[in-house]
């Protein structure tokens, strides 16, 4: 199944809940046994926990030192604005994503750069539910299902869609998790990956001196809440009027049309500015 | 790509393409070798030439080499770990040609016998190894991969085919030195080769490597 209607179409049919599908639909694809995509799904899921956990607020020397110290920041500053939910997720993006960048263990979920969204969410729905991570799974699932439609649909990489296929994708599969974990409604899922999506669509992959840092890290951190508000529209009943397979395809479009030098290149956006130049120059000696 | 390649794998950060599928070439290199090689010279191309230490692609491709797996937080430590282990290790830069630019060409020398591969790396940790032992191939690593040196006469790929028992996907085969009357073979399988032996005992195979599919 390609698209998200097929599954939705398929659980509307079936008695299944919705995560049950997608994993039926990978089986019947692929020929692997749902059990044990369960089963490999729990493992890292929970490696993403054990992560979390061990990272949470930490400070963390990076390749370039470009980042390092800003999940510290937050998580020694109490909030202003941010419910705990917010709080905890937001933090928990920035310490993986920067962990990411001091080559520690991370899932790249859906890749190395977005790898902090998807941990944020699960993170901050474990603390605030005091959840077993067995219980998170199926929310996990669904999120796969997201980010699995877009693989295919799409493109999940910087290099070739620009960051809206590797942070816009993240957040769409946050936010379909979310959803799920609360209402067990896919449709409702959907809704939300599609507003997520939505929202990030045109987002530039401008990596400063190609290292995945600066703005990669804060990013994370950011859309997180696009997600959070993503779901909460969702679960409110809110519709995204543009169903998720319409969006995705615009994203690929999107992705398509975007220049080279917002791909992945270091050579536009955010990378291009005086300041960054300036600091790739004091980085130098991390470049050949 | 399947669900779990879209939720995962685990590995170490910061890039699947400058860590995780640079360790990858180099872990492939490392089982050609059969272990920990002496000496290991690393020529890095393109993007990998120019930001491999800021992408950690240097500690990624080391740590591979050394048989370190995708997600050891060891990795990170990979320059000590080397110097502990006392294997020699060069970074070079060159340009490789009209190659992928994540491409990098691996030489190692481990009890007498070199080898020289070369693997690209394509991006959400895919890899391509496009040289090995100067035969030009194209694998992706997600099959059973058989590496032979065998006598370059007729009747020889015939025998070997022989042996094995299970479905063969992709094969190439290549003269490599006509004076020696040597050819490599590299055949990619279905399914994994239990005993490797009676292939090892066959009359004018020289050298035999089975690598397994890693992830």
């Amino acid at each position: 199944m390609n698209t998200w209607k097929e599954l939705i179409e398929f659980w509307k049919s079936s008695e299944m809940p919705f995560h049950e599908v997608i994993l039926t639909a990978e089986m019947l694809e692929t020929g692997d046994d749902p059990e044990i995509i369960k089963k490999e799904l729990l493992n890292l899921l929970s490696i993403m926990m054990e992560e979390a956990e061990k990272q949470f607020g930490k400070k963390q020397e990076t390749l370039t030192n470009l980042t390092g110290n800003n999940a510290y920041k937050l998580a020694n500053t109490s909030p202003t604005y941010f419910g705990r939910f917010n709080y905890i997720a937001t933090t928990t993006a920035l310490s993986i994503s920067e962990s990411n960048a001091a080559m520690g263990k991370i899932v790249a979920c859906p890749t190395a750069g977005a790898s902090g969204i998807i941990p944020g969410i699960f993170y901050a729905l474990k603390k605030e539910f005091k959840e077993k991570t067995e219980k998170l799974l199926p929310a996990f699932i669904v999120s796969g299902g997201v980010g699995n439609i877009i693989a295919k649909k799409a493109t999940i990489s910087g290099a070739a869609g620009g960051c809206q296929a590797e942070i816009g994708t993240a957040t769409a599969m946050a936010a379909a998790g979310l959803v799920y974990y609360v209402s067990r409604d896919g449709v409702k899922a959907g809704h939300a990956a599609s507003l997520a999506l939505k929202s990030l669509m045109g987002l530039v992959c401008d990596p400063v001196g190609g290292f995945v840092e600066v703005p990669c890290v804060k990013r994370n951190g950011n859309a997180v809440n696009v997600a959070i508000s993503s779901a909460e529209m969702a679960l409110a009943n809110i519709e995204s009027k543009i169903p998720l397979d319409e969006v995705v395809d615009a994203m690929r479009i999107v992705g398509k049309s975007l220049p080279e030098s917002l791909r992945e290149t270091g050579e536009g956006g955010i990378a291009a500015t005086p300041t960054a130049r300036r600091l790739i120059e004091s980085i130098r000696h991390f470049s050949n | 790509m399947g669900l779990l390649n879209v939720m995962g794998p685990a590995m170490v950060g910061p890039s699947s393409s400058h860590t995780l599928g640079a360790l990858r070439i180099a872990r492939f290199a490392h089982k050609l070798s059969e272990g920990i090689p002496e000496n290991v010279e690393f020529v890095l191309h393109g993007s990998f030439s120019k930001t491999y230490k800021g992408h950690g692609t240097d500690r990624a491709l080391l740590a591979g080499i050394m048989g370190l797996k995708q997600d050891d937080p060891k990795i990170k430590e990979a320059y000590k770990i080397a110097d502990k282990t006392g294997i020699k290790y060069r970074f070079v830069f060159e340009d490789l040609g009209d190659v992928h630019p994540n491409t990098v060409r691996i030489k190692t020398y481990k009890s007498g016998i070199t080898h020289e591969i070369e693997g690209a790396s394509i991006g959400g940790g895919a890899i391509k190894i496009t040289f090995i032992d100067s035969v030009a191939c194209e694998l992706s690593w997600d099959y059973d991969t058989l590496i032979i040196v065998n006598k370059d006469a007729p009747g020889i790929l015939e025998k070997i085919l022989e042996k094995i028992n299970v479905n063969v996907a992709n094969l190439y085969l290549r003269r490599i030195n006509a004076l020696l009357e040597r050819a490599l073979t590299i055949i990619e399988l279905d399914e994994p080769i239990k005993d490797l032996s009676h292939i090892k005992k066959l009359p004018y195979i020289y050298e035999c490597y089975f690598i397994r599919r890693d992830i």
